[in-house]
């Protein structure tokens, strides 16, 4: 029996706006277990970012469960949700949201310095580690202006790996790339998924839920499909597929 | 731990916006030294019309015999002979609040050189006079407690009466004169006073030792009053009392009889000089406590446009882990390192320049070092003050809102 990382039963989640309700979510259940690679898709009010804010932790359902790692959320007060965040899922953004001005092994830190359990000399060690697991053990000192877009997408990888997450979260994190680029960070989250790291991808690209080995399409609030991928294709052979650039 | 966490990265932050915190310092700084620097004029200021006002003695104390209060012809104070040199001795050696004092016999007369002559008074005194009225000599030297003792015909003469018997600006020193009918030699002559706050003219003046007053002109041995000076213009009251005290004593009065003497201080004078000491401070407290007031605002300024402007960064510290308090803790603790940091420069800057208005504008100066610890500890508290509402209002956002602020 594998470990459930993420439970959602019968989730809700509502908006006022005004006099108005806005069902932004309508009852969804599904279960993510350990070492799967999840991707969320949808058209945009689909629910994909409600859904996204609640798998996060960043916002609570208004009815049904959700429990992260057999910890029930619903009942948590802002601090213990913050800790949830630290101490248990790895957050990825489009825009990367790097701290400017800052090397990429300070960046990498950042969620350990909310953690007092971890000193100083742990929190570099450990952001070296996840520096290199992403392929950039050579630009540890570089700020994010040194580097390329896809480069500070592996610094964002590296710092939503740092605290051993039970569930990296990511939030499309290949739309400010090119195809290319794309192809590259793709072949990198399926390394991570090898070695036994649960992913959730929120994405609208349909190419990139090819690389995954569970889709789930939401529509207006609920779940339009759940199907396991049988036909994974690997983004290492695409990216050998690609023409080369021209240099 | 966490704390520690916290300041390492409030001082990143600061040390990325060098620029900005600098100017976000400036208005500390300037404050902070503004006001030790305005301080330090003051006080000087301050101490310069406390010399002023003691120079018109201010610190002086009198005592006098008490009116005739017996039946009959009622006499007039001046006519009294309560008042002994074993008087003076008592006061002398039993009062502890009093710097310099002196018996004082006076008496009217007719100052003659040659052929010109003209009506004062001649104040029999001991040396200690001149510092209790503050008064130097322009030529001469003043007589000695041996020329008092031996009651030598020694006198010194104010400038009115100089101008009056010396008509034609020869130096007065060494020459004879008479007053009425004995004849001195004079060894001095007083720096010119003018007149005092009654319209008096106080260099209308011979002083010459007391006992030379006393037996030789006014053939007396008793004396008409008591002089001296308090240590300070504070303790001057005291100082009465402490006299009173000594003299009820010396005329073994009992608790019911009133005293056959009057003691005085210059209150006038007294209070003149602490009204305006007050109303300087007062004002110096007032520039001090709005420019630091600025300083603040600039900060809360600051720091509102750094919250502002980072709210995407608190939405992603949020993110990662970072609590409410966590958030607050940072931006405060920034804002009180920019004040602090601002405050020390604002210190060194502030005496720098004293010392550059002590010697290059010749302005007198005293860095008081209250101003110091005050305008330091005003300048941190004001960091707090200014800092917790920008703070607060970062650690309130909405993680979600703040990650998609753009």
């Amino acid at each position: 029996m594998k470990r459930e990382i993420i439970n959602i039963e019968k989730l809700t989640r509502e908006f006022t706006m005004g006099t108005q309700t806005v069902h932004a979510l309508r009852g969804i259940s599904f279960v993510i277990n350990e070492g799967e690679f999840v991707t969320i898709m949808g058209s945009s009010g689909s629910g994909k970012s409600t859904l996204l804010n609640i798998l996060g932790c960043l916002d609570k359902p208004t009815s049904g469960s959700y429990s992260i790692d057999g910890v029930r959320v619903k009942d948590l007060s802002r601090n213990q949700l913050a800790t949830i965040r630290n101490e248990k899922i790895g957050f990825i953004f489009q825009s990367y949201n790097l701290l400017a001005r800052t090397s990429a092994i300070e960046n990498v830190e950042l969620p350990l310095l909310y953690n007092s359990k971890v000193t100083s000399e742990e929190r570099k060690e450990r952001a070296i580690k996840a520096l290199r697991m992403v392929g950039l053990g050579e630009r540890l000192n570089h700020t994010p202006s040194q580097l390329s877009g896809g480069q500070q997408q592996r610094v964002a990888i590296a710092r939503s790996l740092v605290n051993d997450p039970v569930m990296v979260l990511a939030d499309e994190a290949t739309g400010n790339l090119d195809t290319r680029t794309s192809y590259e960070i793709m072949s990198l989250f399926q390394e991570l998924n090898e070695r036994g790291i649960t992913i959730a991808f929120v994405t609208h690209e349909p190419d990139i839920a090819n690389f995954s080995n569970r889709t789930i399409v939401l529509q207006d609030g609920n779940i339009k499909k759940d199907h396991i991928n049988t036909d994974i294709q690997s983004a290492v052979k695409e990216l050998n597929l690609l023409p080369v650039e021209d240099q | 731990m966490r704390v520690l966490n916290l300041i390492k990265i409030a001082f990143n932050a600061i040390v990325l916006n060098k620029v900005r915190t600098l100017l976000t310092m400036l208005g500390i700084i300037i404050g902070v030294a503004s006001v030790i620097a305005m301080l330090a004029i003051g006080e000087g200021s301050k101490e310069s019309i406390r010399s002023t006002i003691s120079s018109m003695g201010s610190n002086m104390i009198t005592v006098r015999p008490g009116a005739d209060t017996r039946g009959g012809v009622r006499q007039d104070a001046s006519a009294m002979q309560s008042l002994t040199l074993e008087d003076y001795k008592a006061v002398k050696n039993q009062s502890t609040l009093l710097s310099y004092s002196t018996p004082l016999v006076n008496g009217g007369g007719q100052v003659i050189s040659g052929s010109n002559n003209w009506p004062s008074t001649i104040y029999g005194v001991n040396p200690e006079y001149l510092n209790i009225k503050v008064v130097g000599l322009s030529s001469g030297s003043m007589f000695t407690e041996a020329e008092v003792q031996s009651a030598a015909k020694v006198v010194l003469l104010g400038q009115t009466v100089v101008e009056n018997i010396f008509p034609n600006g020869e130096d007065p020193v060494g020459q004879l004169i008479r007053f009425n009918s004995i004849p001195f030699k004079v060894i001095g002559v007083l720096e010119e006073k003018g007149e005092n706050t009654f319209g008096q003219d106080q260099d209308d003046m011979v002083i010459a030792p007391f006992t030379t007053v006393q037996k030789r002109i006014l053939a007396i041995d008793y004396i008409n009053q008591i002089m001296a000076s308090a240590t300070s213009e504070e303790v001057a009251p005291d100082a009465v009392l402490e006299v009173t005290e000594i003299l009820r004593e010396q005329h073994n009065l009992l608790d019911y009889e009133d005293d056959d003497f009057h003691v005085r201080s210059m209150e006038e004078l007294i209070s003149t000089f602490s009204s305006t000491s007050e109303m300087l401070t007062i004002l110096l407290v007032a520039v001090a406590g709005i420019s630091l007031l600025i300083g603040g605002i600039g900060i809360m300024n600051i720091m509102y446009v750094s919250v502002k402007e980072r709210t995407k960064e608190i939405g992603l510290r949020m993110a990662v882990g970072g609590k409410g308090a966590d958030i607050l803790l940072q931006f405060l603790i920034e804002a009180i390192m920019i004040s602090i940091t601002g405050g020390l420069l604002g210190v060194l800057l502030g005496l720098g320049s004293t010392v550059f208005i002590e010697n290059y504008l010749h302005w007198p100066t005293s860095v008081a070092m209250y101003s110091i610890i005050v305008s330091f500890a005003v300048c941190a508290i004001t960091g707090i003050f200014f800092g917790w509402y920008p703070a607060r209002k970062a650690a309130a956002l909405d993680p979600i809102t703040a990650l998609r602020y753009e």
